[in-house]
């Protein structure tokens, strides 16, 4: 009887041996979530997790709960990244970040799917990957601009060249906005890495689904590994971390938690990084986007390049 | 033949030792090693786990265990300077640090290393013998040692023949060796086996005897110019070889793994494998080094984590 039952659930193979059709009971095959570190998908070393939950408590996923070291490590990993992606040509920058978003494009469905998952409606959620291509794109455009409007040629009192260009800080560690999950996570990031810098960001902790799967994103765009690196995890335990480690240039924060943005003011004056709280940016709108964001995390450097002044002549540049 | 010789070894270590004679063994009967074996047994040292104040005192050991190393053509005496001070202040934000144990150099820049670490008590070693390939006749590298020493280098880093080596001529490598250490003096010869031209743990074994018997005060894995450089496994096999010969002859024969060993974490791997192969004799910088030169700056950021709680950048720590 038994054996009987076991034959008709069993997958029907056709003479030759190949499947004509799966069974009706097929297990689906679920992703794990893991963090993106050097450009790997490595689980945390902490082998910790937590279970993310949707508004209803359905369990979405088993989460990555990292870890000190796996902080450590993404910033070993971004610091190592920094001198190729500082020096890569501006306009290839732009390039790698429109094949970001042409990556994004095509796995669009995706996305929103998730989103639906963590409680978006399905017009709010194509809303938002709309959004975040575009705005992919917009910083992509930046890369090889800003420079040129935020550079100046200084007026000075002596046989001087005077000029002042940007030039990208170093590795920025980031704690993304925790309720535009996949928007917000973009806003962020693209002007880090549009303007030269590496990153290693905190995605958010009730929302991280899409931070995952925006690391496959952009693992198949021809970014260098470890230019970006996402870490999951819950936010109380990883700020002080972010924001204390010496070779971490500069720190953005977007929540509003006063008691988180004194402690990082305080710990940020160890290595004078900066500090920068993106707390009351609606992401949805235009106010989301701006060179401004990109200067953030730039430092001014001014040369002073001698010139011939002969006779009185005057400048010769 | 050589493996029916009977030979009067000097020995010139610090250590007090009466001197000794010993049959020199049939090399081509040099014990095979199961890779296997030695890879998984390389492997179970680092899963010791090490933290606070044992770590502490883990890294100021293999700090005063380091060869600071500075080994190309672009040397400068300026350079070479600046890595003797750095050698004697390693750094100055914490106190109570040990100097490392030598500084390792050409045989033209021994006068300057000298002068610049004087009174210090750190070693000067020098590499001779047409460092790194060896490819020089035996009366070249005779000489090339002989100026060394004459400039005051208090340790010889040689490379073996590994041409004459893979061709089976022993004999001509023990002869070698033999010639060195007795052009050498009184400064203690180390003899450099570049294992990742050798090949396989067999001849690694084989090579480390050879050394041993023909005079050796240390044996060091690699030059560094080619990879692999020092690994575990190949380290594991020329410490069993150094105990072994410990065994047969009484003799303490030193050790330097050289070459790739740049973290901290590695370098205390490699002293529980020291203390578990050869155990706490061979625990000081007389028996044991590091042969590295970016070593050093991250034992001392890992240090200075200790002390302070966060994790270091790289700018804020001499460069070498």
């Amino acid at each position: 009887m038994e054996k009987q039952e076991l034959k008709k659930s069993s997958l029907s193979i056709s003479e030759n041996g190949i499947e004509k059709k799966t069974s009706s009971k097929r297990l689906e095959v679920l992703k794990t979530y893991k963090i993106y570190i050097g450009g790997q998908f490595p689980r945390t070393e902490s082998g910790r997790y937590y279970v993310a939950k949707n508004a209803e408590g359905k369990q979405l996923a088993n989460v990555c709960l990292s870890s000190r070291k796996d902080f450590r490590d993404a910033v070993v990993a971004a610091r190592g990244a920094f001198g190729g992606w500082s020096n890569r040509a501006a306009f290839n920058r732009g390039q790698i970040l429109y094949r970001m978003a042409e990556m994004l494009e095509g796995r669009k469905g995706q996305f929103i799917e998730e989103l639906m998952h963590q409680d978006s409606s399905k017009a709010k959620a194509e809303k938002e990957v709309n959004l975040a291509i575009d705005r992919l794109i917009y910083y992509a455009g930046w890369c090889d601009k800003f420079q040129q409007v935020f550079s100046a040629v200084n007026p000075v009192a002596s046989s001087h060249f005077n000029f002042s260009v940007p030039e990208p800080t170093g590795v920025v560690s980031v704690i993304v906005p925790q309720n535009d999950s996949l928007l917000g996570l973009v806003s962020v990031i693209a002007p880090v890495i549009a303007g030269g810098n590496t990153c290693v960001v905190l995605a958010s902790e009730s929302k991280p689904l899409c931070a995952v799967t925006f690391a496959e994103v952009i693992n198949s765009s021809d970014m260098p590994g470890a230019v970006v690196n996402i870490l999951t995890g819950k936010v109380a335990e990883h700020a002080p971390w972010f924001v204390d480690h010496m070779d971490v240039n500069a720190t953005i924060y977007c929540e509003k938690d006063s008691t988180v943005q004194k402690m990082m003011r305080e710990k940020s004056a160890l290595n004078v990084k900066r500090v920068f709280f993106y707390d009351s940016i609606n992401w949805n709108t235009d106010e989301g986007q701006s060179p401004y964001f990109i200067m953030d995390t730039q430092e001014i450097k001014t040369t002073w390049h001698p010139i011939e002044n002969i006779a009185g002549s005057g400048a010769g540049y | 033949m050589i493996g029916s010789l009977l030979i009067l070894v000097k020995l010139k270590t610090d250590m007090p030792q009466t001197k000794s004679i010993f049959p020199i063994p049939d090399f081509t009967l040099s014990p095979r090693i199961d890779q296997v074996g030695v890879e998984e047994r390389a492997s179970r040292f680092t899963k010791r786990s090490i933290k606070k104040e044992s770590k502490l005192k883990g890294l100021k050991l293999v700090l005063n265990m380091i060869d600071l190393t500075t080994l190309e053509g672009k040397d400068t005496d300026g350079k070479v300077k600046q890595l003797c001070y750095k050698a004697m202040h390693p750094h100055d934000a914490l106190a109570g640090l040990p100097t490392v144990a030598a500084i390792c150099v050409y045989p033209t820049m021994v006068k300057v290393a000298k002068k610049a670490l004087e009174g210090s008590g750190i070693k000067v070693a020098s590499v001779a013998t047409a460092f790194p390939s060896g490819q020089a006749p035996k009366e070249i590298k005779i000489r090339d040692t002989k100026y060394a020493v004459a400039n005051g280098a208090d340790e010889v880093d040689m490379v073996i023949s590994r041409g004459k080596f893979h061709a089976g001529e022993y004999n001509f490598v023990f002869d070698e060796i033999a010639a060195i250490k007795e052009a050498c003096g009184e400064a203690r010869l180390k003899v450099i086996l570049e294992t990742g031209e050798l090949g396989t743990f067999d001849k690694v074994r084989r090579a480390s005897d050879i050394a041993m018997y023909a005079g050796a005060d240390f044996i060091k894995t690699s030059t560094g110019k080619i990879q692999p450089a020092a690994t575990m496994p190949v380290t594991l096999v020329m410490l069993e070889a150094i105990r072994d010969f410990y065994y047969k002859t009484g003799r303490m024969v030193g050790m330097k793994p050289a070459g790739g060993i740049s973290k901290s974490k590695l370098a205390l791997h490699y002293l529980v494998m020291v203390k578990e192969v050869l155990g706490e004799e061979w625990l000081n910088n007389h028996w044991f080094r590091f042969g590295a030169s970016s070593l050093a700056n991250d034992v001392l950021m890992q240090m200075m984590k200790e002390k302070t709680g966060v994790y270091q950048a790289a700018n804020y720590f001499s460069v070498d």
